[in-house]
Order: C-alpha cells, then sequence, then structure tokens
C-alpha cells in the first residue's frame, strides 16, 4: 500500500516522532483503534498502552505511552503525551519502581485528587506490566 | 585625595568586579541558548493542544455542562494572580517589571472591588510583593527549574492551582509572566488561565470541524481530561518563556555591568597615573629647592 499517513508524537518538552506510516494502532480510551489514511476525523482520549507502528504490513515500532490524546485526521495522527519512550526502553525493574511508587502514593493519598492521581499512576504501571508480557 | 594605595586597591577591586560580571554574562549566555531551545521545543505540543482543544470548544459551544474551567464559575470576584519570576537578582529589570505589573493588576483590581490572591512563583518575586501585598500573598513555589523547567515541575503548580479552583477559592486565573522576544528584550505579558479563553477563530474554522469529529468517549469527558493539561501546558510555557527571557535579561545585564567595569578601571587608571607623576614632580622640586638652598 502505497498510501501513508502522518504520525506524530508530541511530548510537553518535545516533537518526538514525526513521519508518515502505514497504519498506528492507537490504546483509545475506549478501546484500541488502528489508523489509516483517510480515516474519519476523531479526537479520543489514550489510555496508558502501547503504540503500534505498522510498516510494510507489520509492526516497525512500538511506543509505551503514559495516556494522552490522540486527534485523527484523514491525513494525519496526532497523539500527545505525557510520557513516552520505546517499548524496548522498558524493563520490568522500571515497571515494579513505579507499581511500587504507585502503591505507596495510593496509600498516602488524602485528598480525593491525590487519589485520583494515585490512581492514575497505578493504571501507568498496570499498563507497563502488561505492556511487558 | 586618595593616596596611590587607595587606587591601585580600586583598580584591583573593580578588576575582578569585572571578571565576575564577565563569567556570569557567559554563563547567561549559554544558558539562554538551552531556555531558548526548550522554549522552541515546548511550541508543537501546545500548539496542537490549542487546536484540539479549539475544535473540542466549538462542539461543546451553547451545549450544557460544559466543565467550568472553560465556563468560568459565573463571578469574577476573586482574582489569582501568579507573578511568574526568578529565584536570583542581577538580571536587570526582569523581576522588577513583572512586580511592577502585578502590583498595577492588583491594585486596579482592589479598587474595582474585587478580592486578591497572589500566588507568587520564583523567590525575587515574593519577596518584592511581600511587603505591599503580603497580606494577600499564599504560599507559592521557589526553586522551581534549576536544571531547566520540566513538566512535572508545572504540573505541580497546575494542580495546585485546579484544587484551588475546585474548592472554590477563586472565580479567575491570570498568569503575570515575561514572554521571550530576544536577548534584550522581553515582553511583560498577563494571561488569563482560567476560564480558559477559548480561541476566537475557532467559532469560524471549527464550525464546520464540529460537523465531521468523532468524539470518543464524548465532547464533556475529553474536555474535562484535556483543560487541567493545558493548565499545566500553558503553565508550563510561561514558565520557559520566562526562564529565557531570565538568561536574557542576565546577559543584557552583565554585559552592560562588564562595559561599565572596563569604564571605570579606565578613567581610574588615569588618575592613578596622574597622581603619580604629580608626586613624581613633587619630589623632584623638594630636591631641587633643598639643593638650590645651599
Amino acid at each position: 500500500m502505497a498510501e501513508k499517513i502522518q504520525f506524530e508524537l508530541v511530548s510537553p518538552a518535545k516533537l518526538l516522532l514525526s513521519e508518515p506510516v502505514e497504519m498506528v494502532v492507537v490504546p483509545g480510551e475506549d478501546g484500541d483503534f488502528g489508523a489509516l489514511p483517510l480515516h474519519a476525523p476523531l479526537i479520543s482520549t489514550v489510555r496508558p498502552g502501547v503504540i503500534d507502528i505498522h510498516n510494510d504490513g507489520k509492526v516497525t515500532n512500538r511506543i509505551f505511552i503514559a495516556g494522552g490524546f490522540a486527534e485523527v485526521t484523514g491525513e494525519r495522527v496526532t497523539v500527545l503525551a505525557e510520557e513516552a519512550f520505546p517499548l524496548t526502553e522498558l524493563t520490568s525493574e522500571i515497571a515494579d519502581e513505579r507499581r511500587a511508587a504507585a502503591d505507596l502514593a495510593v496509600t498516602d493519598a488524602q485528598t480525593d485528587l491525590d487519589r485520583s492521581r494515585a490512581a492514575r499512576q497505578v493504571a501507568i504501571a498496570d499498563a507497563m506490566v502488561i505492556a511487558l508480557r | 585625595m586618595p593616596s596611590l594605595k587607595d587606587l591601585r586597591l580600586r583598580i584591583t577591586s573593580v578588576k575582578s568586579t569585572r571578571k565576575i560580571t564577565s563569567a556570569m554574562k557567559m554563563v547567561a549566555a549559554s544558558k539562554l541558548r538551552r531556555a531558548q531551545t526548550a522554549a522552541e521545543a515546548a511550541r508543537p505540543f501546545a500548539e496542537r493542544m490549542e487546536r484540539m482543544l479549539g475544535t473540542l470548544a466549538g462542539a461543546m459551544a451553547g451545549q450544557a455542562g460544559a466543565p467550568a474551567m472553560l465556563t468560568g464559575t459565573g463571578s469574577d470576584q476573586v482574582h489569582l494572580i501568579v507573578p511568574v519570576t526568578a529565584d536570583r537578582g542581577l538580571c536587570g529589570g526582569f523581576n522588577s517589571s513583572i512586580t511592577r505589573a502585578t502590583r498595577l493588576l492588583a491594585a486596579d483590581l482592589l479598587k474595582q472591588g474585587k478580592k486578591v490572591v497572589i500566588m507568587p512563583v520564583g523567590r525575587k518575586g515574593r519577596e518584592a510583593l511581600r511587603r505591599d501585598y503580603g497580606h494577600l500573598m499564599i504560599e507559592g513555589f521557589d526553586n522551581l527549574g534549576r536544571k531547566g523547567i520540566t513538566f512535572p515541575e508545572a504540573d505541580q503548580v497546575a494542580t495546585r492551582i485546579t484544587q484551588m479552583y475546585a474548592n472554590g477559592e477563586f472565580d479567575v486565573c491570570t498568569v503575570v509572566y515575561n514572554r521571550f522576544v530576544s536577548a534584550i528584550s522581553q515582553n511583560v505579558t498577563r494571561q488569563q488561565l482560567i476560564p480558559f479563553p477559548v480561541p476566537a477563530q475557532s467559532e469560524t474554522v471549527d464550525a464546520s470541524a464540529r460537523a465531521v469529529y468523532e468524539f470518543e468517549p464524548g465532547e464533556a469527558e475529553i474536555l474535562a481530561e484535556i483543560l487541567p493539561r493545558n493548565l499545566a501546558i500553558q503553565l508550563f510555557r510561561s514558565m520557559l518563556e520566562s526562564q529565557a527571557s531570565e538568561q536574557g535579561a542576565r546577559m543584557t545585564a552583565m554585559d552592560n555591568a562588564t562595559r561599565n567595569a572596563g569604564d571605570m578601571i579606565n578613567a581610574l587608571a588615569i588618575k592613578y597615573n596622574r597622581s603619580r607623576q604629580a608626586q613624581i614632580t613633587k619630589e623632584l622640586i623638594e630636591i631641587i629647592s633643598g639643593a638650590e638652598a645651599l
């Protein structure tokens, strides 16, 4: 397939990735969705998980993201991520560390806001564990 | 008339001051470069976030149930002002221009009978505003961005603001910071963060987009997620701009100081040489007149 879709991954600190790809699979809030060229315009929240970048019919790059937002138009996929790194950099030590920190945050949480933040951290850590499997 | 020894000491001391200021200028220049790159690198995210928010706000326009962060609390009695300054001085008018703008804004609001709360970011702003507005001040943030501002730091500030807003502690939030224009010029900028001012063009542009975009899970849910994020992003951006401005202002101030020190050294050196010559002449006259007297 010759048609490509422009994939952009942006973190608050910088533009991480901007390249034409065949397809990206984004972990949306209501389930994963694949974005091919000419996808219908869509804005979605993204849960912590793994973005798969497909080229030539197979996965060429896998990136872990800790949640964010995605905007899809016919020719472009923009993912705004708070935190993102290649899956190859993710090790079980990192995941365990995050998990421990998240659990601690849950027990320490005093206010509703703290609790929701801690729950988020737990979700991120869980997604890391799942991604490693 | 200072003695020769006094002059010599002055010259040495001004010389070492010049060494310090020129070193500070060099340091500021290299930090400026880093801060400027960081500020530029953060732009794509903020731009895309704004575009998305514009689309969302367009889609939500006229619908009930929009989050309070977008629509406001329906009153504007209590204003939260967040002045972003540096933790250190010696950067020309950088900090004082922010405190001046904050004072003006606060005085204006107080005159209108509104309540004002000040949450300073940066040590210098807190110290400068404490005397006049200490009673309006709440605990702010110091020592952010020692090694360049990171997003979690900005997020920390945003969380505090979100929490205060949720508790109904203020109605309108404005941030005052220096926007980076170039190394020699910074613009004091006032930006309203809450309620979030929807970009004006979203009315026209997104009227069409509204029809085509799908939202997952729904407009209101996404908005509720994206608005606090956007707050953090806007703060992050203003802090980055402020940091770049600070280094620019310091570089300019230190450049001037170095030049002034150089001028002073020249003036002192001339004075030193003149008095040395005068002394030699005086001694010669004494010797000659002593010899003649014999």
